[in-house]
């Protein structure tokens, strides 16, 4: 019994937070100040709601969050499929068509999985500049891609491993070019390390800040950007209500994929830390 | 190479239209598409072999170069040598950050350790609803470090908080105001981040235990140890590999920390939680002096490799031999 009860307390350590958002999110302010942090709405209002969506101000512009929520769909999509694409056939050449040297790349390359971003950043923000994509979210679409290909090809490259070497090799015999294998044997077999790698990056890209704040500018923002904003900008009234509804429209599409995905998230997670 | 069952199946499956691909080519131009074949795994591999090279490698270069300038608002090349590094080191603001780092570092990862370890091991006592309580624990790993930020920020509000909550229970008395507390205050990014990362600890740790031959604590049960006992010398001692990459893997997040800081705390009170990554930011580009940001980010980069290397070593060793 008394290891249910330490399970019991654990569950709601984790759960207090959720559930605070959401309750914070649903009441007036009035409310907030007459109860406490889990006491029940006293009327359940979806005005908060409407407010961080459509008309809270996160600094100088006061337009909600939703356009950034847009802009965070524009990033992260592009640079998911990309970033993914481009691992799967990375990780196909380094275990079925591996040359002299692709060892040592990839070697490398893992490198790239565990520099602080902070040491290339300053570079970036001028590259970027030169090429024309500072404060775009093609900007970010790009910067995404190339410090996520690490850990896409990282996660290919182990999947592939496991794939038998003679498939490749026969296919070859048979006189398959690379693209052709790539096609009808590889692809085939691969759905479920797309399902991981997608939403890892999904995961990773969705909840970046980083580049999001360096590299985006006033209305190419994404979605952690624009609340961060608007909880930490001073002006006026707190407005916890409509600071917890915004959190929850920040964290709604990945909780959404780990409540549908759950199992997937979790292989991600295990496979891309052993590892990466 | 066809001797075996699953070259024999390859072989079927390529006769479906892979054979037909190739009968289809002339003789004239299988030389020129035999060495295309040999090239195009390299062609498509490099892209990322540029990008690589270029954006990882290249840039760390680029900011080592910018540390060793004088580099303020823009970049210059005006070499100092390492007068930015001994700027950074008489730096007040850095050294709180610093200091912050070992401590949070140091509680985050150890904090997380023991939660996880003993989560795990709770877990896997045949808990009814393991699933669930699996998934709780886990969620938190699929939120930004902002949205956790701004939660606890809330939670921790001083006043409204928890504060309030434990007033209406009755203990009138009790304050909270770990956030304003200079004090303090990184004690709060040490709540949140564990409240984050502990679960996906606990996620390692269950897979590790899951994977302790069954056989073994049978045996030790039949020659009578105890439980405690067997965790402690057989189970635990099991475990190493995943305490070593949670450890890595848990440095590696307290040193990157920054979103959760932004969010949380913003750095303050004044500067009392500043990390190394916000010093970086603030100081290139707010305060604009990019040398001693570059230097900075470099210090980073040292700790990161310092942790990273004895351990790349001792993995590939231990590959090596096995």
């Amino acid at each position: 019994m008394a290891l249910y009860a330490v399970l019991l307390l654990a569950v709601l350590f984790y759960l207090l937070p959720l559930v605070v958002m959401l309750l914070t999110s649903l009441k007036s302010m009035a409310d907030i100040r007459a109860g406490n942090l889990i006491s029940w709405p006293e009327e359940f209002l979806l005005d908060a709601w409407v407010k961080a969506w459509s008309s809270a101000c996160t600094g100088v512009s006061c337009e909600g969050v939703g356009a950034f929520f847009w802009n965070s769909f524009q990033i992260t999509i592009p640079a998911v499929l990309i970033s993914t694409f481009l691992g799967a056939l990375n990780g196909y050449v380094l275990t079925k068509w591996k040359f002299r040297g692709s060892d040592i790349f990839f070697g490398l390359m893992l490198f790239g999985c565990f520099i602080p971003f902070q040491v290339v950043i300053l570079p970036m923000a001028q590259t970027l500049g030169w090429l024309g994509l500072a404060n775009t979210t093609t900007g970010l679409v790009f910067v995404h891609i190339v410090y996520g290909m690490a850990f896409t090809t990282l996660f290919f490259r182990n999947f592939y491993v496991s794939v038998p070497s003679e498939l490749v090799s026969a296919a070859k015999i048979d006189g398959a070019g690379f693209f052709t294998i790539f096609w009808r044997i590889i692809l085939p077999l691969s759905t479920p390390i797309f399902v991981v790698c997608i939403i890892w990056q999904f995961t990773q890209v969705w909840n970046d800040f980083l580049f999001g704040v360096v590299f985006s500018g006033g209305d190419t923002q994404p979605i952690t950007v624009a609340l961060n904003n608007l909880v930490n900008s001073s002006t006026g009234v707190k407005e916890y209500n409509v600071d917890m509804a915004a959190a929850m429209i920040a964290a709604l599409p990945t909780l959404v994929v780990y409540v549908l995905a759950g199992k997937y998230f979790v292989r991600g997670l295990t496979a891309g830390a052993v590892k990466g | 190479m066809k001797t075996n069952a699953t070259s024999d199946a390859a072989g079927t499956l390529s006769t479906r239209g892979l054979l037909a691909d190739s009968s289809a080519q002339g003789a004239g131009s299988s030389n020129l598409l035999d060495l295309m074949q040999r090239w195009l795994p390299k062609l498509v591999l490099a892209p990322t072999v540029v990008m690589t090279l270029l954006f990882i490698y290249g840039y760390v270069i680029w900011t080592g170069v910018l540390s060793l300038t004088k580099s303020r608002f823009l970049p210059n090349y005006n070499f100092v040598g390492f007068a930015q590094y001994e700027k950074l080191l008489d730096n007040d603001r850095w050294s709180v950050a610093s200091l912050n780092i070992v401590i949070f570092g140091g509680l985050f990862i150890l904090i997380c350790l023991f939660i996880g370890v003993v989560m795990a091991i709770l877990l896997d006592q045949k808990i009814r609803a393991e699933g669930s309580i699996r998934t709780v624990f886990l969620y938190p790993m699929a939120l930004s470090f902002i949205v956790t930020g701004t939660a606890w920020k809330w939670i921790l509000n001083p006043g409204l908080g928890l504060e309030k909550l434990l007033h209406d229970f009755g203990y009138e008395s009790f304050q909270f105001d770990w956030l304003v507390n200079p004090d303090m205050a990184i004690y709060t990014l040490v709540i949140a981040a564990v409240w984050q990362s502990s679960g996906f600890v606990m996620a390692l740790f269950l897979a590790g235990l899951r994977g302790v031959d069954g056989s073994i604590v049978k045996a030790a049960q039949l020659d009578g140890a105890s439980m405690p006992m067997i965790y402690r010398r057989i189970i635990l001692p099991h475990l190493r590999p995943v305490f070593f990459s949670a450890f890595i893997i848990l440095s590696h997040i307290a040193i990157k920390s920054f979103d959760l800081v932004m969010a949380l705390t913003g750095g303050g009170p004044g500067y009392a939680t500043d990390l190394p990554a916000t010093f970086m930011y603030v100081t290139t580009f707010s305060r604009g002096q990019i040398g001693l940001g570059s230097a900075s980010a470099m210090m980073m980069l040292g700790v990161v490799l310092a942790i990273l290397i004895p351990y790349l070593y001792s993995e590939l060793r231990g590959k090596n031999n096995a």
